[in-house]
């Protein structure tokens, strides 16, 4: 079932002309016709989870935002999409632009901003002119600027350009760098619903949250709460990547299977190369690997499901998480250790620094992997790997020391027999070839 | 000393006035993207002195945002810039055999210009297109499933730009 | 303004009553002694400080009266407010010290063991941090990160590998001067304190960095390697100063001022003056007035720091009824020897705290080749 995408498909629906004309802008229409707190309350019914990786719920985090007399209020689109394996925000604002700055305008009148931004990673630099071409069609059919359809509600948008930092999607780095300061997360309380950007109350919400918001005011929340399954309601989209045939983004309705959503020809068609399912990362590179036998059937051996229950289901000793929904499957002729030691380089070159466990532990973790992956490690660099992480999770400032911690925890916990042939076998670590033998050395991973 | 340029300028106010009044800071970011454009790709510190100067704030204050961020650079680069990806997602679909072939290709390593000033080459972190894998960033666009064949047309393409923009 | 609100905590089973507001960190110095958590980036006199350095975490094992939950992860006690009821863990849970011996670790790993030429060496608090909580022996195998040193203009050094990014001193410039001119630069294991293009700090506050860092990062200029601090008696003392308060302490070996500094307390906070407000000082006071008699002395300061310069000075001595010549029936005691006739060091003609840098062998051996 696709409620996001469905239209994505069809030629020049980035024009306001084709999207208005395919049933666009219908949920502004019918969301200005009633009060913020009815649409509110939709969404709180449609049990819409945040897309962007915590899965809190959409329509709670809305009811907290502050309401002091006379202050503005703020909604920030979340648009610095960057956990590695993510791309599906790209996708959907590159395709359906208008459906973004649909869902902006609803939940921008629900929380009553007049001035919402959209924060897009610096990368997205293209994108950035598709939104901002799309927002002024909008504005000149007159969905933005003052007095929005004659109802009195004044709302605009504007698109700020990020420069490179992981760690600005985290929101209250995003608030500051919004601010134009550096992307350093604030020690919370207060939370942003209470002060967020210029100290007034703030929402920042995912762009597949906010762009969900669109057919949940036109079918109505309770609708939206049948699709799908348990708390997992309505549709997600997922980014998969890695050794698949059909890579690429896909709107699934929370009922499928995983072996489905790998192997069906309807996503991705089967692992690339006629190879087999060695493991994969199922909700974007922070959540835990899981090894082929546990991805596909739970330890109890109930098959697993694409939802947030099911993926989590045995805790992290067994299972992983929904996170963001970047799908990256390794076949059986990767290296584990390898492409952990990856991530330990992605997550230490985008600690922010602010604090010490974060900042030290996470270019620890890079050094250890980088000699375990190059012949020079030790089984003892094994067990203090372990303990370095389990000394980074849960005592920083911001989620990302705990992304930086899980996918080493992970690795070791279901490959450790890996790290110790790396061990073992020093020699061959550095004769294995990736692509061209002479790149096994080590200033290809220089920093 | 350079300065923006009336057009610029236009550029410059439209990206202020997005803030409320006396937080203009806020915009240095995106002005910080628009002189790095203007002025030759990188900033220099007189170059972002003058950013301070226009958003009344302490040089300072864009000294440690222009170093916290990885887009900006601080350093003169070639004219084209090759920003390959070398995170999981692409390591697993051959991103290190493309680093290592532009480096063989162009005899440079990543974080270094080629003589003639034409090409730097840029080892980065996941950019969000891990599904069309391996991949790099030049200029605004992302170049995607890349191949040693598509390397080298990349390459190509950009010496003919580059001569008939001469 | 309503009387203020009074919350009971109980932090490692000693019961406070502290008003609304107050952080777990700031009750628990109320307490004081061991169950004050070791604070090494807030800093009470600077706003927004804190929540950096980890150090300071503790468990909440009952949020509050009304909602006594415990709180699932260990938080910052410098930035997390108390609750009524609130049941706090320091030094009674192991997780607790599991966790800040790893917070020590982590600061260490990068840090140098330069202790041995270090001007703070003596009142540095990772020192103090590392042997109260921390473990013996590094399992960090990797060359650490190095800076080059680097001079603000004439007064302070920047020792940048000795940083532990508390930010103190980007608060204290931000907070006391008008002028920021030095911040973070870049981000990660690579960030560092720097002003970007060299330039000297100048504002006639900012000496006060250097009694604001925990660490060896900024240090004195005036007084870098001309003694160690446990050497010199610290000396309250105040002068009438157009600029700040005036009153600072005095770093003395015999007549000679080695070094000013702001006084301060027991957390190793600088004190309020006798107006009320935090006793800041000026850069004159603090790197220009290094003759006793530009300062009016008040007598030995009392170091209640936890730390070796608490060690050894004559506070709280009880002068004997007995003079000596009462005890050595009657005979007057007489000097065994001046300690200049016999020996080249501590020359009286040298004032080592005016010398214009560095006390080196060379300026002992320069002014006997003139006497030859």
């Amino acid at each position: 079932m696709k409620l996001l995408l469905e239209k994505a498909h069809i030629e020049n629906i980035r024009l306001y002309d084709v999207y208005r004309r395919e049933g666009g802008y219908r949920s502004v229409e019918k969301a200005l016709k009633m009060t913020p707190d009815e649409i509110v309350d939709q969404v709180k019914r449609s049990g819409l989870r945040g897309r962007g990786g915590a899965g809190f719920p959409t329509g709670m985090k809305w009811s907290f935002i502050a309401k002091p007399e006379g202050v503005p209020r703020h909604l920030v689109c979340n648009a610095d999409e960057s956990e590695p394996g993510t791309f599906k925000d790209r996708y959907l604002m590159e395709f359906i632009p208008h459906l973004l700055i649909e869902g902006l305008i609803v939940s921008s009148f629900a929380l009553g901003s007049n001035v919402t931004y959209i924060y897009i990673r610096g990368e997205y630099a293209w994108i950035v002119d598709i939104l901002e071409q799309a927002i002024i069609e909008a504005k000149n059919n007159g969905w933005l600027g003052k007095n929005i359809q004659g109802t009195g509600f004044d709302c605009e948008i504007y698109v700020q350009r990020g420069a490179g930092a992981y760690i600005c999607g985290e929101e209250t780095a995003l608030i500051e760098s919004l601010e134009g300061k550096r992307g350093n997360p604030r020690i919370k309380p207060p939370f942003p619903a209470v002060k967020g950007v210029w100290d007034r109350p703030t929402v920042v919400n995912n762009v597949e949250t906010l762009a969900a918001v669109v057919p949940i005011i036109n079918m109505g929340g309770d609708e939206y709460a049948k699709i799908g399954v348990g708390k997992s309601t309505g549709t997600k989209l997922i980014s998969a990547c890695g050794n698949l045939n059909k890579p690429g983004v896909y709107e699934i309705d929370m009922t499928i299977s995983v072996e489905e959503f790998i192997y069906s020809d309807k996503y991705c068609g089967g692992i690339a190369n006629g190879r087999k399912l060695k493991a994969c990362i199922p909700g974007g590179s922070s959540v835990p690997i899981l090894p082929a036998n546990l991805l596909l059937k739970t330890a109890k051996g109930e098959t697993r499901y694409m939802n947030y229950e099911s993926l989590s289901d045995g805790g992290f000793a067994t299972g992983s998480m929904m996170g963001s929904g970047g799908f990256i499957v390794l076949d059986e002729d990767q290296c584990v250790v390898r492409h952990t030691l990856t991530l330990a380089r992605f997550y230490r070159h985008e600690s922010c620094g602010q604090c010490s466990p974060c900042r030290e532990g996470t270019g620890w973790m890079e050094k250890i992997l980088k000699n375990i992956e190059y012949g020079k490690g030790k089984m003892s660099d094994i067990d203090l790997l372990w303990d370095i992480q389990s000394r980074i999770e849960g005592n920083t400032i911001c989620p990302l020391g705990d992304a930086a911690a899980w996918p080493v925890a992970a690795a070791i916990r279901h490959f450790r027999d890996e790290f110790e042939w790396h061990v073992f076998n020093p020699d061959e670590c550095l004769k294995r070839n990736y692509g061209l033998a002479h790149y096994a050395d080590e200033r290809a991973l220089a920093v | 000393m350079s300065s923006f340029s009336q057009a610029q300028m236009i550029e410059f106010n439209r990206l202020v006035a997005r803030y409320p009044e006396g937080k203009q800071k806020s915009a240095l970011l995106p002005v910080l993207h628009l002189a790095q454009e203007s002025f030759g790709g990188w900033l220099s510190a007189e170059t972002m002195d003058y950013v301070a100067s226009l958003l009344g704030v302490e040089p300072i204050e864009v000294y440690e945002v222009a170093t916290f961020y990885s887009m900006y650079n601080l350093k003169p680069v070639g004219k084209y810039m090759f920003e390959v990806c070398q995170t999981g997602p692409c390591m697993l679909r051959g991103s290190d055999s493309i680093i290592a072939y532009i480096e063989e290709k162009l005899g440079i390593k990543p974080g270094e210009t080629t003589l003639d000033g034409m090409f730097t080459l840029k080892t980065v972190e996941c950019l969000g297109a891990c599904g069309y894998a391996p991949m790099m960033q030049l200029g605004k666009h992302y170049r995607e499933h890349l191949t040693s064949e598509k390397v080298d047309a990349i390459i190509e393409e950009c010496r003919k730009n580059a001569a008939m923009n001469n | 303004m309503s009387e203020q609100q009074l919350f009971k905590v109980t932090i490692d089973n000693i019961t406070i009553e502290v008003p609304a507001g107050t952080t777990i960190l700031n009750a628990a110095r109320k307490i004081g002694g061991d169950v004050a958590p070791p604070a090494m980036c807030y800093y009470s006199k600077l706003q927004g400080s804190g929540g950096k350095c980890r150090t300071c975490l503790v468990e909440v094992s009952k949020g509050s009266e009304k909602d006594p939950r415990p709180m699932p992860k260990l938080v910052a006690s410098c930035r997390t407010t108390v609750m009524d009821g609130m049941e706090v863990k320091n030094i009674t849970s192991p997780r607790v010290t599991d966790a800040r011996a790893g917070v020590v670790e982590f600061l260490l790993i990068n840090h140098p063991l330069d202790c041995p030429i270090c001007d703070q060496a003596g009142e540095c608090h990772l020192q103090d941090l590392g042997y109260d909580h921390g473990k013996a022996g590094t399992r960090y195998e990797f060359q650490r990160r190095t800076f080059h040193k680097v001079s603000l203009g004439d007064y302070i050094q920047l020792h940048m590998t000795r940083c532990i990014l508390c930010y103190r001193c980007v608060f204290t410039a931000d907070q006391m001067t008008a002028k920021r001119e030095h911040g973070v630069l870049d981000r990660g294991d690579h960030a560092q304190i720097a002003t970007f293009i060299e330039r000297n700090l100048h504002n006639e506050f900012i000496g006060n960095v250097i009694d604001v860092c925990p660490v060896g990062a900024l240090t004195d200029r005036t007084f870098r390697f001309k003694n160690r601090v446990w050497f010199t008696k610290p000396v309250d003392a105040h002068r009438n100063c157009p600029t700040c308060c005036g009153e600072v302490q005095l770093w003395m070996r015999g007549d000679e001022v080695f070094r000013v500094t702001a006084r301060k307390d027991e957390w190793g906070e600088i004190k309020d003056s006798s107006d009320g407000k935090t006793g800041w000082i000026c850069n004159t006071c603090r790197f220009e007035k290094k003759h006793i008699s530009d300062w009016v002395i008040e007598g030995p300061s009392n170091i209640n720091r936890h730390s070796v310069i608490s060690q050894g000075h004559y506070v709280g001595v009880e002068k004997p009824a007995e003079t000596f010549e009462k005890v050595m029936d009657g005979r007057k005691p007489r000097y065994f020897m001046d300690i200049h006739n016999v020996s080249e060091v501590n020359r009286p003609d040298i004032e080592l705290s005016l010398l214009d840098g560095p006390a080196t062998a060379k300026i002992f051996d320069e002014p006997q080749k003139d006497n030859k």
